[in-house]
């Protein structure tokens, strides 16, 4: 177990670096990166224009940024967002508490969600029994984020719960198509069939012999519902305008606000990576010794 | 067939054929504007009234029906090819392969894809047709919309490696591409299915999304991603409640998808 | 008198309870900075207009110059020179008392040239350094090594720090000063219990106690909460949204009529542009820009994108300008037969359903625009079927912002654009920039090292002259001429001024909203809410 924790670390690191410096380099390839709209004012002088051109060249070099960008982190500098005019680390300090709660409570309230009901589909197996989740997983994924974000602060809620409850119902759609379609082919394995012919009692099925074998799956959606609740938390956060990291990642976009996007990519590798590792080692520790080792 | 399915297949089809048909079921065109008919009500000559430049919502939705019933299902089927292949190989070959292609994987969901779209959109030329121009997002997006579902498919996988008929077909010396191809990746179906039902209405309300940073479909051609987009001024939707028409739709045939799906669902061992 | 000392209490404690006196409005995003002399973006602007003094301030509605920390002023040298008396007992927020010494301070640090500020910039018209001399604790002299054009009027820019205040830019001469900033979230400003002015009865400005200012950048939630009574006024209103509230809030909205903004359209000319040579020639061609020009129906622009809140353009002046507009100039008229005639004058013909050039090639060709920008979209979109009816095919390319500035600014790989000019200043000299050929936002043809045509020199021309003048009379007449060459050689198409439209709540005393920027509060010390006079001393 220790050296599995070990292994995880490292490859968090590393990926967190090579995710750094590859977030770097689509940011500087992308168009529109170096300019400035205050080129577009007529009232700046020639000389003031040149100054704006040779501030933005400076990042230029991306392998040059990147090394001063890592030197800046070990010192808790994450380097200074021009769109904002501000340091990042005051951003990040001001703005990520806000979106850890709403992802935690969104995917959270997704996940349980979307299990509960992929659970209760499974166990009541009757025919159109799935018919209501199926018509509300299919309302709300076809309901852009923001429509939803929109609806909840119609109807009065604060800018945070209302991002919280749009990221919930963003995530258990398809939370709950996977989670069914996995639960669903379990629950049709022979094993299953051979418990149930044996009178064991639909509970203890459901735990020991569909959820069980089913766990690395769901384990893995826990997984990636964080990197899709932080997508769906971009337009969410614009629309209610909860001044969180999804807010900011959408300004630094359209800015090419490099430090800002770099930070900002670090930060969602290491949430994924981190969730995801977290799902592994549970995995390794849950799974009987000898049994599909990582 | 049973009921449902033969309905989900009729409301498919109709919506498939209708799109199809746009010209003959309608003869107003997708950029026809009517200018005396601003935001009009549904009438007898527009059947879902019109749009703040006078145009027909009727043909702009067929028409729109028609760029995203195609494109979107296509990226669909791609990204969850790619994902079948890269998640089903990295739990199958397991150990350092495995962890190598879970990382990859990992920083690839990490990564700020969208500088990518602007970039290739900068490099296509400006004279770009809005089909084409739309067809390439919908690729990219297909392309890029893999990651999330091959760990959900590597955890899969891993599951089923271990199932018996993989090791007796191991043990009869079948090669491995072969176990890999006819063996395990049919058994990933529930997943895959539901990957595609997901990517459908996904890539859909990307393309609305990257609409608001010009990487959506050109004017005028219609999609139903730049129809959805009209529903975020909420105030005109409560008053103009036919806005709704593709939404409904959307939900109509995302809905049909999973009943067809759902019947596919039923794993062969 | 017991009891109506007991009255007056109650009636004392019942306006507090009332909730205070507190306007309450969005910014579209956190403001940049708080500096005066930085200020550069929206947000900061407007909190620099709150929070700052000026010695000279324009007045948005009746565009009069009235003097503020400047009780006279007069400008001589032929606009070389200023000499200001200053408003004596005036005092900064902290008690600081104002002198010349701020003065000459602020103009030291103004024109710092290592600081870049756009309003130090619209101060250098010529090389050298200014200087500013203290006569008296109340009068400053500056001067400036060229003329500068419009002089006095610059001033109204230049927010007054304090030189000698342990607080430094937060010490503030304006009416309000800055009391909390929660990033993200809202900018709150308070009373200046120093400020020096007082209404007509002697009553101390402003009549508000604070103003809040929400960070927003959502339009629709904006929306949402002035209509739920959250908020008292919407300072810039798109056209959509003011018809939606007028339907339901009709005494709410204002239309304060065509704003100095500009909806335009120009050609690539850029000589070195990745263009094919035909292109370029037709981009070239006068004929062809004004055909283009003629064919556009303006009306149709006004009536559907913007709902009638709209004027159709001429030029560069906005009908809002009543002094520099030349009033001779008239819009395109959107008749096909007009725009047939030039295009074909440039050699252009019909063949089929296409038109064609010269030499053969079908005349189609690209248009980029910001996207979001819903109005620009469906502009294009009529555009594209106006142009359509003549056999031309224009093909509509959205672009992020950053994109598009990059196009037009650096790689030039466009053929035309749309694009809104904001103004925020109604003299010609803040456009010099646009007009002269050698400058970067000389945007069909930037930096040019001599003028690639005679009617740019010609432009040149007028635009120096214009600029070096005093008379007031005498530019007029220059820029006239700037303006009909402008209209003649078409290398802008003007399309619209769109309107000034805000809301203001039915709580809400003493608003005013003007086209100059900051439109709806420009007399901010002279708002109340809810009908309370609240004096604090």
């Amino acid at each position: 177990m220790v050296s599995l924790l070990l292994r995880q670390l490292r490859r968090i690191l590393i990926t967190t670096l090579v995710g750094g410096l590859l977030g770097a380099t689509l940011v500087r390839l992308a168009p529109g990166f170096g300019v400035d709209e205050r080129e577009l004012d007529p009232r700046l002088s020639a000389a003031s224009q040149q100054a704006i051109h040779a501030e933005r060249a400076r990042d230029n070099n991306i392998a040059l940024f990147y090394l001063r960008y890592l030197a800046g982190v070990a010192h808790g500098d994450f380097g200074f967002s021009r769109s904002l005019n501000r340091p990042v680390s005051e951003l990040l300090k001001e703005r990520l508490p806000l979106t850890l709660g709403s992802l935690a409570y969104g995917v959270a309230g997704g996940l349980s969600f979307g299990l509960t009901l992929a659970l209760l589909t499974v166990w009541w197996r009757a025919p159109g029994a799935d018919l209501l989740p199926a018509v509300l997983s299919g309302l709300f994924l076809a309901a852009p984020a923001a429509v939803i974000a929109l609806v909840f602060l119609w109807l009065g809620a604060p800018a945070a719960g209302g991002a919280r409850w749009a990221i919930a119902l963003v995530v258990f759609p398809q939370v709950y198509r996977y989670a069914k379609n996995q639960l669903m082919a379990t629950a049709q394995s022979p094993h299953v069939v051979a418990a149930e012919a044996k009178g064991l009692s639909g509970w203890r099925v459901l735990w020991a012999h569909i959820l069980t074998p089913a766990a690395p799956q769901l384990a893995a959606l826990a997984g990636i519902s964080v990197s899709m609740a932080f997508g769906a938390s971009i337009p969410i956060e614009a629309i209610c305008d909860s001044p969180g990291i999804g807010q900011l990642a959408w300004r630094a976009a359209l800015d090419r606000d490099l430090p800002l996007l770099v930070t900002i990519t670090v930060l969602v590798a290491l949430m994924t990576l981190g969730v995801n590792s977290l799902a592994d080692i549970a995995l390794a520790a849950w799974k009987p010794a000898g049994a599909g080792a990582e | 067939m049973n009921l449902q399915r033969r309905i989900a297949w009729t409301v498919l089809l109709a919506a498939v054929a209708a799109s199809l048909a746009a010209g003959w079921l309608t003869h107003h065109s997708y950029a026809e504007q009517s200018r005396d008919f601003i935001s009009a009500p549904p009438s007898s000559q527009f059947w879902l009234g019109t749009d703040e430049l006078g145009r027909d919502r009727f043909a702009r939705l067929l028409y729109g029906t028609r760029v995203s019933l195609l494109l979107a299902p296509a990226a669909a089927v791609l990204s969850t090819l790619i994902a079948a292949l890269i998640g089903g190989a990295a739990g199958y070959l397991g150990g350092r392969w495995e962890r190598a292609v879970t990382s990859g994987i990992d920083l690839f969901l990490s990564l700020p894809w969208l500088f990518l779209l602007l970039a290739v959109r900068a490099l296509l030329p400006l004279d770009t047709s809005p089909l084409t121009s739309v067809a390439i997002t919908f690729a990219l997006l297909g392309c890029l919309g893999w990651a999330a579902p091959a760990r959900i498919i590597r955890a899969g996988t891993r599951t089923l490696i271990n199932s018996d008929y993989l090791v007796q077909a191991a043990a009869s010396g079948i090669p491995r591409w072969r176990m890999f191809w006819r063996h395990l990746l049919p058994n990933l179906r529930p997943i895959l299915l539901a990957q595609f039902w997901i990517s459908v209405p996904l890539f859909i309300l990307s393309e609305a999304n990257l609409g608001l940073l010009g990487l959506g479909v050109s004017e005028p051609l219609p999609s139903w991603g730049a129809l959805l987009r009209e529903l975020e001024n909420y105030s005109a939707v409560f008053q103009n409640p036919w806005m709704l028409a593709p939404v409904v739709l959307l939900v109509v045939v995302v809905s049909c998808l999973q009943l067809l799906l759902r019947t596919e669902e039923r794993v062969p061992c | 008198m017991l009891t109506r000392a007991a009255m007056a209490l109650l009636l004392g404690a019942t306006l507090v309870l009332a909730g205070g006196n507190e306007l309450r409005f969005c910014l579209r995003a956190d403001p940049k900075t708080f500096n005066p002399l930085l200020a550069e973006d929206e947000p900061s602007a407007a909190i620099v207009y709150l929070t700052g003094g000026v010695l000279i301030r324009l007045n948005r509605y009746t565009h009069e110059l009235q003097g503020e920390l400047a009780t006279t002023w007069k400008v001589s040298e032929n606009g070389r020179r200023i000499d200001f008396n200053l408003r004596r007992g005036v005092r900064f927020s902290d008690g600081t008392p104002f002198t010349c010494q701020d003065v000459a301070y602020t103009m030291r640090r103004l024109m710092d040239p290592a600081l870049h500020s756009p309003a130090a910039d619209s101060f250098r018209s010529g090389p050298g350094e200014e200087e500013t001399k203290c006569t008296s604790p109340s009068s400053a002299t500056v001067r400036f090594p060229a003329p500068v054009a419009a002089l006095a009027a610059q001033f109204d820019q230049v927010a007054i720090l304090s030189a000698s205040s342990p607080k430094k830019e937060s010490a503030v001469l304006g009416p309000f000063e800055l009391g909390e900033y929660k990033p993200g979230a809202y900018v709150l400003l308070r009373r200046n219990p120093n400020y020096w002015k007082r209404d007509a009865n002697g009553r101390p400005l402003p009549y508000l106690d604070s103003i809040r200012l929400e960070i927003q950048d959502n339009g629709d939630l904006e929306l949402l909460r002035f209509r739920r009574g959250e908020l008292d006024l919407i300072n810039k209103l798109d056209p959509d949204k003011y018809d939606q509230l007028s339907s339901q809030m009709p005494h709410a909205v204002l239309d304060s009529g065509p704003s100095l903004d500009w909806e335009v359209i120009f050609f690539n000319q850029v000589q070195n542009a990745p263009l094919p040579d035909y292109k370029r020639r037709w981009f070239e061609s006068t004929d062809f820009r004004r055909g283009i020009s003629e064919a556009i129906r303006r009306q149709d622009i006004v009536r559907i994108v913007y709902h009638g809140h709209a004027h159709a353009a001429a030029g560069p002046v906005s009908v809002a300008n009543h002094f520099w507009l030349n009033p001779a100039l008239k819009p395109g008229s959107g008749s096909d037969t007009a725009a047939l005639g030039l295009l074909e004058r440039a050699g252009f013909h019909r063949a089929g359903s296409a038109l064609l050039d010269s030499g053969g090639h079908k005349v189609e060709f690209s248009i980029i625009t910001n996207a979001g920008n819903q109005q620009h979209e469906r502009m294009l979109a009529l555009i594209q079927q106006d142009l359509a009816r003549l056999g031309i095919q224009l093909d509509i390319v959205v672009l992020d912002f950053p994109s598009l500035i990059e196009r037009i600014s650096r790689s030039f790989n466009y053929e035309a654009v749309l694009m809104a000019f904001t103004n925020v200043d109604l003299d010609p000299s803040s456009q010099m920039n646009i007009w002269m050929s050698s400058a970067a936002n000389h945007q069909w043809n930037p930096n040019e090292k001599s003028p690639a045509t005679a009617w740019e020199a010609e432009i040149d021309k007028w635009m120096q002259a214009q600029n070096a003048s005093q008379d007031p009379r005498k530019r007029k007449a220059d820029f006239d001429r700037v303006q009909q060459i402008a209209s003649d050689q078409a290398p802008f198409i003007f399309l619209v001024n769109p309107d000034a439209l805000s809301a203001v709540g039915p709580n809400v005393k003493n608003a005013a909203p003007a086209v100059l920027f900051p439109q709806a509060y420009w007399n901010a010390e002279r708002l109340q809410v809810n009908g309370n006079l609240v004096s604090r001393r």
